[in-house]
């Protein structure tokens, strides 16, 4: 699948978890920008784990700020 | 100079204004005299003790008080030293033996505390490359004992045996995997589905650890723990545990069946780099878990307080962190942190003393009272505690 598509379907996983409807682009933070707790954290990794079926440890969420890193990061764990 | 405490000014915030309003820190409270493990001294005042994990109440006991100044006598103060140099003594071995009798296992570690056995234990079994699959609510010794090793880290929700399968099964092949649970959660009280997640953990290859701080001495038909009570303990690689709860001392321990145990003392850092416990604690540790193998009268009592305390709560019409009591710790859940202090401060001037706990150690942000019961706390001190939360929730505007 190419980044595109990728990227489509996270968009996709986030409008939920974007209360204020904030304008999802590559340099969007996910704690700054959209302002997701711990919490909300949690439950938005669990939902792009089931999504692509993959696992994104903490240690590699630690490196993801942004939605380009994390679309970046999803397309390289699907290999 | 960047002062490197701005980070904290939020907290200190949060704080500032909590005390602003006039209600006592629910931080810095001193215990000014200990006259039972049920009853302590607080600001000049008798206080019942419902929040001190010491369960089997063996803080007092003759017995252990006497094996611990007998060993003060004869082996002095302190070890001044670690496990693998000048720091076994008699003593350590002797409570290690304790410890395997008690969970029927091969090989015991003690630990100079129970966060440190999890702490050497999880970051020394699981390194790099290996995946660590933990529950979202686990403690904080657990959380750290992953961060000071090198494994990739993978938590799934609370108790949800669904979301740790689908995790276990997406860890790339040949990857070493170490699931980390806890028998009971100790900010809800509640337990953990332990037969079927340990069944699918060992269907994925995967080792098990159990903290089991919890639930020592009175759940399971040897007081091993939740494993035991569900019958799977068998299946467990290592136990965590403590003495700082029902052993009523301070110290922890892993025990193990695994053949090559016992290398874990010469790689285990936070085992070799601090010193071991002092003779007078083993001593008194080792007599307590002898004594917690007979203690089935006051299991039974201590089960009984935690019905009568949970029941008496959820008819006032608290909200309660499990439906059922599954454990000696209930959890009444407050509707915000100022509540919570208020209704806590309350419970003090009734002569009552649980804890408050709050974010980050509480699970979805909650402000808990969290109450431990004792074996040693009479039926009439429970029926006394149900009225002191009456009275309390009443003044603090709860109910």
């Amino acid at each position: 699948m190419d980044r595109a598509a990728t990227a489509d379907r996270i968009a996709a996983l986030i409008a939920p978890f974007n209360k204020k409807g904030v304008e999802v682009t590559d340099a969007t933070t996910f704690a700054g920008d959209l302002e997701f707790d711990s919490l909300t954290v949690m439950d938005f990794v669990a939902a792009i784990e089931d999504e692509f079926d993959i696992i994104i440890s903490m240690n590699q969420q630690a490196e993801i700020e942004s939605y380009g890193q994390l679309v970046d990061a999803v397309v390289k764990l699907r290999g | 100079m960047e002062d490197l405490f701005s980070k904290f000014d939020p907290l200190i915030k949060q704080r500032t204004d909590l005390l602003a309003t006039g209600v006592t820190d629910p931080f810095s409270l001193v215990m000014e005299r200990v006259l039972s493990p049920t009853v302590a001294v607080c600001n000049g005042k008798e206080t019942i003790l419902l929040g001190t994990y010491n369960y089997i109440g063996m803080t007092f006991d003759p017995d252990v008080i006497a094996a611990g100044e007998q060993a003060l006598e004869d082996f002095g103060t302190g070890t001044t030293g670690s496990r693998v140099l000048n720091g076994t003594y008699a003593g350590h071995r002797a409570v290690e033996e304790a410890l395997k009798q008690f969970y029927a296992m091969d090989y015991a570690m003690v630990f100079s505390t129970g966060y440190q056995a999890n702490l050497g234990i999880i970051s020394t079994v699981a390194g790099k490359g290996d995946y660590i699959v933990l529950d979202i609510d686990s403690h904080a010794s657990i959380w750290d004992g992953c961060k000071l090793g090198d494994a990739e880290v993978v938590p799934f929700k609370h108790n949800d045996i669904e979301a740790m399968e689908k995790r276990l099964k997406r860890i790339p092949e040949g990857a070493g995997k170490l699931v980390i649970l806890e028998g009971v959660y100790s900010m809800l009280g509640d337990i953990a589905p332990l037969k079927e997640m340990i069944r699918i953990a060992k269907a994925n290859g995967a080792m098990v650890l159990v903290d089991e701080a919890h639930s020592m001495g009175f759940i399971g038909p040897n007081g091993r723990g939740v494993a035991e009570d569900q019958g799977v303990l068998d299946q467990v690689d290592f136990v965590i545990g403590t003495f700082s709860k029902s052993v009523g001392t301070v110290g922890g321990f892993c025990v193990s069946n695994h053949p090559k145990f016992e290398i874990l003392r010469l790689v285990c850092r936070p085992y070799v780099f601090t010193a071991s416990l002092p003779p007078s604690v083993v001593a008194t540790a080792a007599t307590s878990i002898r004594k917690l193998m007979h203690a089935g009268n006051k299991r039974a009592h201590l089960w009984e307080n935690s019905r009568v305390l949970h029941q008496g709560l959820r008819d006032l019409g608290f909200q309660l962190g499990t439906s059922e009591p599954q454990s000696a710790i209930i959890a009444v859940i407050m509707p915000d942190l100022e509540h919570g202090a208020g209704m806590w401060e309350a419970l003090l001037h009734e002569g009552l003393y649980v804890n408050l706990a709050r974010p980050p150690a509480t699970p979805a942000g909650m402000t808990l009272l969290r109450c431990s019961l004792c074996a040693e706390h009479s039926a009439e001190q429970v029926q006394t505690i149900i009225g002191m939360f009456e009275r309390a929730g009443k003044a603090a505007g709860i109910l």
